[in-house]
């Protein structure tokens, strides 16, 4: 249930296994397979897979596990049970985790396929057409920007009609795009057809079925899947919301995310508590300019009272790389007197060791600043943002 | 003159007996917004705070005129609210709920796109025309009336450039939050094209955010079709890759929605670029003055 900086998108991931899972509800084939927590469970999946060849793929919600090792195909269950006990517990890094990488704590055991061809299989939201876009590639298995990049040419688009919803003409499109032929056509339109349905019936907000994959004999199956959802969405998804998956988000955002704090962890030492995303952007952005960089992006929200400035001054200072404090509010319907009297509480309850400048307008900043001034705390006030920010970063030195 | 919204205007709020409902019926009231009564469904034939609450949209705008609506209605049922002003025949709608699912929106705009109800957001500040009337929550006291439009689509960064106009004289025409959703009802080429035909706005601050594509689309459409002088500010150009939208939103866009990319589309347009939210007065001064030199 992480935010994201990057378009305000609010959206929850879950893993491979629970995607195909949810998938397969819908009628999308997928391969057989098991999720297990521990190496002697992936051995007992592999032999009730037929005790042959498998796959033991790493779940965790980053991309680009291959190339870090978190997939691999075995020949029989005592050499599944062998990578699970090398995956599980390991820190797998990709291009998407982060140096820091993510640690595996469940593997999917999955029956090895004879793999003929690998297409490509995405369903968002466009925003400029407003309506859901169904977007497939014959060039499966590799990333899918990449193609967009080399060859934009090779990826296809069916726009669906919000009420009309995807019809049977624009998956024979996609099909044939695709270079399908024969029963294969009615097969993919099957699949896209389930694919879209999943698509409406869980406020998903990114599918992505890469490969999917057509077999020797012919069938088509997807071999890996990715689900994302609207995170507003989820109040009437409670299933969807269970797949929540704490272990792969920082401890600090699971707890801001409690009082209704939108918290991302960076990786300066500039703390900063603002309210709305934009401007939280901006004093990001300005941190920057002035030489710092920022420990943290923090936007408390239009109506925060006392109580969640409280809270979020103890998520800030709890990342220990925090060497200054930036509060930049301005008051609208969070008036400058209520975080005033957050902060003071805060610093007064937790003894906030480092320098904090406050820069606040708006509603009530008199008053706000009063009540900075009478407290007898340490406060360093900015007028302005610029002025805030090289304070800030000076202080932090 | 203004846009979208003036001192005939003639508001409705739904949900005006929730918390968010009442507090700011009575600032836009306050302001001197002519809010005309609200619609909280089952609490119809009762008064609140002096205005007369209604059952339905319709009844409400039979009764009062209401010419414009803003809605205070929690996620849930906050797209129906958008359809109900829309099927009473609202012709501006102003949605401040933040959290509606976005294929609830999408289904609200295939409905209404097209017909004769204009609506700004939502998750959105709303709009106000300094000096006349609001609908929404931008602090009225911060606004002075003058010669400067701006259209944004962060609630609090918008109030930053309003007060620097303020401050240092310039003032504000109408300020529009447009939001800052997936899918939002009015764009900035929709305010663009209103501030172009209003003779009291000299100038535009357009105030984006990184992700998508609509400040891309604005940057080209005001290179072709908009005279008046353009300051634009994209907020999030420090923020770390990664965490962002999947990448299939950005390959139908054909865009990544970087703050780089946002930056030299407005370069390209001519419009002058603020650093800093600060920088916004400096730069309108700079284009005013040449333009009152020519």
């Amino acid at each position: 249930m992480r935010a994201t900086i990057l378009a305000r998108e609010v959206l929850m991931k879950i893993h491979e296994y629970q995607a195909k899972a949810i998938l397969a509800r819908y009628g999308v084939p997928v391969p057989q397979g098991e999720v297990v927590f521990d190496p002697e469970s992936a051995a007992v999946a592999a032999k009730n897979l037929g005790g042959g060849t498998v796959v033991v793929k790493a779940q965790i919600h980053a991309g680009g596990r291959g190339k870090g090792g978190g997939v691999k195909v075995v020949k029989n269950p005592d050499e599944a049970r062998d990578a699970a006990r090398k995956m599980i517990g390991m820190n797998l890094v990709t291009y998407q985790t982060g140096p820091a990488g993510q640690n595996v704590q469940r593997v999917l055991v999955e029956q090895g396929l004879q793999i003929a061809r690998e297409l490509y299989l995405g369903l968002v939201l466009d925003r400029t057409t407003e309506r859901p876009v169904l977007m497939v590639s014959p060039d499966g298995g590799v990333e899918i920007e990449k193609v967009a990049e080399e060859h934009p040419d090779r990826i296809f688009k069916a726009f669906i009609h919000p009420a009309i919803g995807l019809s049977a003409y624009q998956t024979r499109q996609l099909a044939f795009a695709l270079g399908l032929e024969g029963a294969q056509i009615g097969q993919a339109g099957r699949l896209m057809t389930a694919l879209f349905e999943a698509f409406k019936a869980t406020d998903a907000s990114l599918i992505e079925i890469n490969p999917l994959i057509v077999t020797r004999d012919g069938s088509l199956l997807a071999l890996d899947a990715k689900m994302n959802f609207d995170d507003n969405a989820l109040y009437r998804h409670p299933d969807i919301k269970e797949l929540r998956d704490l272990a792969e988000e920082d401890p600090l955002e699971i707890e801001a995310s409690k009082f209704s704090l939108n918290y991302i962890k960076l990786d300066g030492t500039v703390g900063c508590m603002v309210n709305g995303a934009g401007l939280a952007m901006a004093t990001m952005d300005i941190i920057k300019l002035a030489g710092g960089e920022p420990a943290n992006f923090l936007d408390v929200g239009g109506g925060a009272n006392a109580e969640q400035i409280k809270n979020a001054f103890r998520i800030l200072m709890a990342d220990k790389a925090v060497r200054a404090v930036l509060i930049n509010i301005f008051g609208g319907i969070l008036r400058c007197d209520v975080l005033a009297e957050g902060v003071i509480a805060a610093v007064k309850e937790l003894g906030v060791p480092v320098p904090i400048v406050i820069r606040m307008e708006g509603t009530n900043v008199e008053k706000g600043k009063q009540m900075l001034r009478d407290s007898g705390l340490n406060f360093t006030t900015a007028d302005d943002m610029n002025e805030a920010a090289q304070k800030v970063v000076a202080l932090g030195k | 003159m203004a846009v979208l919204i003036d001192r005939k205007t003639r508001l409705l709020v739904q949900g005006i007996t929730g918390r968010e409902g009442t507090f700011h019926a009575k600032q836009a009231a306050a302001y001197g917004t002519t809010v005309v009564g609200g619609v909280t469904p089952g609490k119809g034939g009762t008064t609140h705070e002096g205005w007369p609450v209604f059952n339905t949209v319709a009844d409400c705008v039979k009764a009062t005129g209401a010419d414009a609506s803003v809605i205070f209605v929690p996620p849930p049922g906050a797209a129906d609210a958008i359809l109900e002003a829309a099927d009473a025949g609202v012709p501006l709608v102003v949605c401040i709920t933040e959290g509606i699912p976005v294929l609830d929106m999408m289904r609200v705009f295939a409905a209404i796109r097209g017909g004769a109800t204009r609506v700004i957001g939502p998750n959105c500040p709303g709009l106000i025309t300094a000096g006349q009337a609001k609908a929404g929550i931008i602090p009225g006291h911060i606004c002075k009336e003058g010669r400067v439009g701006i259209v944004s689509k962060s609630g609090t960064l918008t109030y930053e450039a309003i007060h620097q106009l303020t401050r240092l004289g310039l003032g504000q025409t109408t300020c529009i939050g447009i939001g800052g959703d997936p899918l939002i009802g009015t764009s900035f080429i929709d305010a663009l094209t209103l501030f172009a035909g209003d003779a009291a706005t000299e100038a535009v601050v357009m105030i984006g955010e990184i992700g998508g594509n609509a400040e891309q689309d604005a940057a080209a459409w005001i290179q072709k079709n908009f005279k008046k002088p353009v300051v634009g500010f994209i907020a999030g150009q420090t923020a770390p890759p990664g965490r962002r939208m999947g990448h299939a939103g950005a390959i139908i866009s054909g865009s990544s929605g970087t703050a780089e990319e946002k930056l030299s589309a407005f370069e390209r347009a001519g419009i002058e670029i603020m650093r800093r939210p600060a920088d916004v007065v400096a730069l309108l001064e700079k284009r005013l003055g040449a333009l009152s030199k020519s």
